[in-house]
């Protein structure tokens, strides 16, 4: 076993939270020095692994395994391929801006910053296990500091924070809930006693029957997708949202939903091909709803957050229709999607999150023109917004053209639907982003600050990555489709036996 | 190596210098004007001799008429999709690269002066770099992706600098409304795009034309379909009937954002769109018909808005929008090489049309109305004698360069058969002399205003109108009916045609022009006529024309009642009956976990008085339908 690079990017958060537990809690500025430099070893050891990835070989690379409880069949197994690299990476890249974002945080600094990496931790394990035991136990890890941020951090607004985080954390447990006996039901089912195993290759391996799989894959499809905000278990989003702090506001939207996508793709289409294709349909259907639905509701708010929180559940609907297709270039569309919409809605939420800092309102008919006293929030809101309709040259457009490419085979009028999600898109971005940029000048507003220093790092990682993503997307697109195509033939191979065993469907 | 040759082969420099220079000037010289102002000019210059080295080397090779050059490298792949990016270059790629690349060197010269003192001068140029980045990667995409993405550029751009000044509200609300329209007909392109895609597996032009003709014979109605869904692209980006409506409103840009973007290039993409895929309309009849249509009627609604118009900027907006339909019924007739070339010729005199405007308003300090202006030819005999150029050249008097194009125009709409549009067409080119020529005389001529005091504009405004002025005097001479390998040998679609010299449509289109323009001068120059007095007496029609037929206000409507309302209404929907639903079970769990509670009272009394009911429900079970029930409801059975 050569260098356990995972493991430290994994354990850096890790330790530096510990670490933070002995550092005075007066000393703020150590405090958040130790928590930039650990996000930054991270980060740096995930670039290393993203462009060290050998493209030739494939599959499952800086692998590691430690058998831990060997009655069960877990391990403590480690290991990126193309998927599950762009979803690290872009863990990392928030996770590292999420600290520069709360760098004004004036109450119990050194508290929440160990919460924070350690939330930062639990998602980098979930993408990083290739143990389905692990998998649950980090997503179960997520839960705690998410909760106690919110309540201690967050602000209330249309509902009190602590509704906001109750509503957030109840909603990934129910999630969790459905997922836990999904999970089990299929690590009973593949093997007889004795060769059970959680290892997600083997249990992908393994055959089930056309039933267990239509079951099955509906607990994931329920359990996944309120964690991916689908249509009708998407409602703690927006809230969930307004509520948290920035930084969990930034981490939720950009990655810890992404789990749902992520975890349907490497659990249930791989070991559920047939549950898959049953089920795609209604999952498509769901996703037009997501799109459609919440981008016009997204028009009648008038909190910035809730804008954002919709607009949020408007994308994963295009993720969503994307993984229904089932097709190559869907999924490929999906999973980049879910990296493109990372970037921007953690670039969203730290831009909104400064202006609240600042302005202490969120409401859109109080806020104008900040412009003129924020140019530089005003870039980055601007970099955001526009990658958010869709606009070319930034990360998001070719992942949706590639999902309407892909889907738009399959299912034609609920792409169309899809597609015209654009507009109404364009049509709540632009309104929110001339309200509040634009306009004349507010004196009242004249005090405020522009970014500067720390505050400017969230707009400089993310906004690098908006535009190079963008330009160059074979650099995200390259990668995704190197997991995602050995990933679909297999899932064609399973669905192939079955259809010559049972006769075709 | 021969610069001609290198141009050809290098292409992509050109939209790539712009973007250099918008780099440099974006991250280095933001608060350096002089050195901002600078990097534009030369790079894009730059551009421009590469252009011109472009059109050398197409005008050595024949053969590119036929068969373009084509250099591209992948973009991105994956199995069933493969995106390059690259240059075509053929002569229509040529004229365009030539044109715009010209027009916007042209125009950031008269920026150093027009834009001088504005507290956003570096941001101003900046802008303008990235739009030539966007406009010149569009002219020389290889497939429609690559248009499409530079389109959506082109788009931001306009955005952008309609929004310039983004601390006026009209401006902020125009920039929006420019980019909202425009995205409608987005969708209905990326929806062509996406049926080519699904049918074609390819987006690239040259492969499509391979493919299209035998498609075109098995499917013909998802020929048509897929036409009409690309048209409509262009419908918004070039300001076709019914998404016309942001195009006079991107007035509240700066004038020469006006005179590049929403005049000479940004908006004749459109057209540029519909000619490089000519392929696709050619196959399909009913398409051809769709856009021959929409053209002539916004060529002759356009007309009739700009009528009664005042301000001098909307009145060369709808002017444009006139145009741009009559470019649109030349490609719908079938003629791409008479659409090209008004499309050429009108990038040079509109352009200089809205320079000269520019000039009005730089002296006047933002009076807008014409009827404000007057006598403005003492003060400022040069932008007067441009405005003059380019009054003549679009009214169509020979020998200028727009009476050659529209006359093109017209004698293929009647050659091909299309005899209404062809009377739609002479009657809207005798509306345009009509009120291009009421403007000039109302503004530039009559009494002087005594409240204005008009100066006339810097050189570095007037040498870019000089030399669109030449052009808009001899640009037209390319393409005469009696050049030999003009305008219409290069820049054609298929076999060569060189139609007869139709005197009738010569002289009627001649006529009409000058009795526009007598008729203006009757009214508004000498006032033989009272204006208002017509005016009164048009009535409802009179109304209609001023207020624009209330298209705005019926889209205001749509927008602010169907469209906000169903999002309040499906807002409300998600709180009280999605949300509600949830609420509503954890509320039910509440509930019932309150009311199990009170069961655990801790009496030892109640819970005996629970087991003796028990057992006594029981006994009455067993009693009733045997012993075995019961022990089921017990034990589960067996």
């Amino acid at each position: 076993m050569g260098f356990p690079l995972l493991t430290i990017a994994l354990l850096a958060p890790i330790i530096g939270a510990l670490v933070l537990v002995f550092i005075p809690k007066d000393e703020h500025k150590i405090v958040k020095a130790i928590s930039a430099f650990v996000m930054a070893i991270s980060l740096g050891l995930t670039l290393v692994a993203y462009f060290g990835y050998d493209f030739a070989k494939g599959g499952m690379q800086f692998t590691e395994d430690i058998v831990w409880v060997k009655e069960l069949g877990v391990t403590y197994a480690m290991g990126v391929d193309g998927i599950s690299l762009p979803m690290l990476l872009l863990t990392n890249l928030i996770g590292f801006s999420a600290v520069f974002a709360s760098w004004n945080v004036e109450k119990r600094p050194k508290t929440f910053f160990i919460l924070l990496l350690l939330l930062i931790a639990g998602v980098m394990g979930t993408f990083i296990a290739r143990d389905l035991f692990i998998f649950f136990l980090f997503y179960e890890v997520v839960v705690i500091p998410l909760y106690i941020m919110v309540i201690i951090w967050g602000s209330s607004k249309r509902v009190t924070k602590e509704y906001a985080g109750m509503k957030l954390t109840i909603y990934l447990l129910i999630g969790s809930a459905f997922l836990l006996v999904g999970l089990i039901a299929i690590y009973l089912n593949a093997y007889p006693v004795g060769q059970r195993t959680f290892m997600i290759d083997k249990l992908a391996a393994a055959s089930y029957s056309e039933p267990f799989q239509i079951f099955a894959f509906a607990l994931l499809a329920v359990g996944f997708g309120s964690l991916l905000s689908m249509f009708p278990f998407h409602s703690w989003s927006p809230d969930g949202y307004a509520g948290a702090p920035t930084a969990v506001s930034m981490i939720h939207a950009g990655v810890l939903k992404k789990i749902g996508g992520y975890g349907l793709i490497r659990v249930g289409l791989l070991a559920l091909p047939l549950g898959a294709k049953f089920w795609a349909p209604v999952i498509a259907f769901l996703a037009v709803c997501n799109v459609a639905y919440a981008a016009m509701i997204a028009l009648a708010q008038k909190d910035l957050k809730y804008v954002i929180g919709y607009s949020s559940v408007s994308h994963m609907g295009y993720v969503l229709i994307g993984l229904a297709a089932l097709n190559v270039i869907g999924i490929n569309g999906a999973v980049a999607n879910m990296f493109a919409h990372g970037v921007m809605s953690a670039l969203f939420f730290s831009m909104i999150g400064y202006v609240y800092e600042k302005t202490h309102t969120r409401y859109i008919p109080d806020l104008g023109g900040l412009a003129h006293q924020m140019p530089r929030v005003a870039i980055g809101f601007m970099m955001a917004g526009m990658a958010s309709l869709g606009l070319p040259g930034l990360v998001s457009f070719i992942p949706e053209f590639t999902i309407f490419v892909g889907s738009f085979a399959v299912y034609p009028t609920m792409a169309i639907i899809a597609i015209a999600g654009i507009i109404i898109t364009a049509l709540y971005t632009l309104r929110a982003l001339a309200n509040v940029l634009f306009g004349p000048r507010r004196p009242e507003f004249d005090h405020y600050p522009d970014a500067k220093g720390p505050e400017m790092v969230p707009l400089l990682v993310l906004g690098s990555v908006l535009v190079l993503g963008g330009i160059f997307p074979h650099l995200i697109l390259d990668m995704v489709n190197s997991g995602v195509e050995p990933l679909v033939s297999a899932m064609m191979a399973k669905l192939g036996a079955a259809a010559t065993i049972g006769g075709g469907f | 190596m021969d610069f001609a040759l290198f141009s050809l082969n290098n292409a992509w420099l050109i939209p790539l210098l712009p973007f250099m220079a918008f780099v440099l000037i974006a991250f280095v010289f933001k608060n350096m004007e002089k050195t901002a102002s600078t990097t534009a000019i030369l790079f894009s210059g730059t551009s421009f001799l590469i252009a011109l080295g472009v059109v050398t080397a197409v005008l050595q090779r024949p053969e590119l008429i036929e068969n373009p050059f084509v250099k591209e490298v992948r973009w991105f792949s994956m199995p069933g999709l493969h995106i390059t990016m690259g240059q075509l270059i053929d002569p229509v790629a040529a004229m365009m690269l030539f044109v715009v690349s010209l027009v916007a060197t042209l125009v950031m010269i008269y920026s150093t002066g027009y834009m001088h003192g504005d507290p956003g001068y570096t941001r101003f140029f900046a802008y303008l770099c990235l739009f030539a980045t966007s406009m010149l990667g569009l002219v020389i995409a290889t497939n429609l992706l690559q248009m499409f993405i530079f389109w959506e550029l082109v788009g931001l751009c306009s955005y952008l600098l309609i929004g310039y000044y983004y601390f006026k509200d009209s401006a902020r609300e125009a920039a929006k409304k420019a980019f909202m329209t425009t995205r409608i007909g987005d969708f209905g392109l990326l929806l062509g795009i996406m049926f080519l895609q699904l049918n074609f597996g390819t987006l690239e032009f040259t492969e499509l034309a391979d493919k299209l003709p035998a498609f075109a014979v098995a499917h013909p109605a998802l020929v048509t379909l897929m036409g009409i869904l690309v048209f409509i692209g262009p419908i918004g980006k070039s300001g076709q009937f019914p998404l016309h409506v942001w195009l006079p409103d991107a007035m509240e840009g700066p004038t020469p954002v006006s005179a590049l973007i929403h005049a000479a290039t940004m908006v004749v993409a459109g057209v540029y769109l519909v000619a490089r895929a000519f392929t696709l309309f050619e196959v399909s009849p009913e398409a051809m018909h769709v856009i021959a249509y929409i053209g002539g009627f916004t060529a002759f609604f356009a007309a009739s808005i700009a009528l009664t118009q005042r301000e001098m900027k909307r009145i060369l907006a709808y002017s444009t929008v006139s145009q741009l339909g009559y470019m649109m019924m030349a490609l719908g007739v079938g003629s791409l090489t008479a659409s090209m070339f008004h499309l050429m010729t009108h990038a040079f005199f509109k352009a200089l049309m809205f320079l000269a405007a520019g000039s009005v308003l730089h002296a006047l300090h933002g009076t807008t109305d014409i009827f404000e202006m007057g006598g403005l030819k003492k003060k400022m005999p040069y932008t007067t004698a441009f405005m003059c150029i380019g009054l003549v050249a679009i009214a169509g008097v020979p020998p200028f360069a727009g009476f050659w194009s529209k006359d093109e125009i017209l004698l293929m709409t009647k050659l091909h058969g299309f005899t209404d549009l062809y009377y739609l067409a002479s009657l809207t080119a005798f509306m345009t002399a009509f009120y291009m020529s009421r403007m000039v005389f109302t503004a530039f001529f009559g009494k002087e205003n005594p409240h204005n005091h008009p100066h006339e504009s810097p050189w570095s405004m007037l040498f870019p109108m000089s030399v669109l002025a030449v052009l808009a005097c001899v640009g037209g001479l390319v393409g005469t009916p009696w050049t030999e390998h003009g305008f219409g040998y290069w820049v054609r679609y298929g076999e060569l045609h060189h139609p007869e010299v139709d005197w009738t449509v010569m002289g009627g289109s001649v006529l009409l022009g000058l009795a526009g323009m007598s008729l203006a001068w009757i009214i508004y120059g000498a006032k033989l006529i009272d204006a208002n007095k017509l005016a009164r007496r048009a009535g409802f029609l009179h109304t209609l024309s001023y207020r624009k037929f209330f298209i705005d206000e019926i889209y205001q409507w749509i927008n602010k009642v169907i469209v906000d309302g169903t999002g309040r209404f499906l807002y409300w929907i998600d709180i009280h009956v999605v949300d509600g639903f949830i609420d509503g079970l954890a509320d039910g769990t509440d509930w019932s976990g309150k009311m199990l509670r009170r069961v655990q009272t801790g009496q030892v009394q109640v819970y005996a008085l629970i087991f003796f009911a028990a057992v006594v429900f029981i006994a009455v079970i067993m009693g009733l339908m045997g012993e075995s029930s019961a022990m089921a409801l017990i034990g589960g059975g067996k």
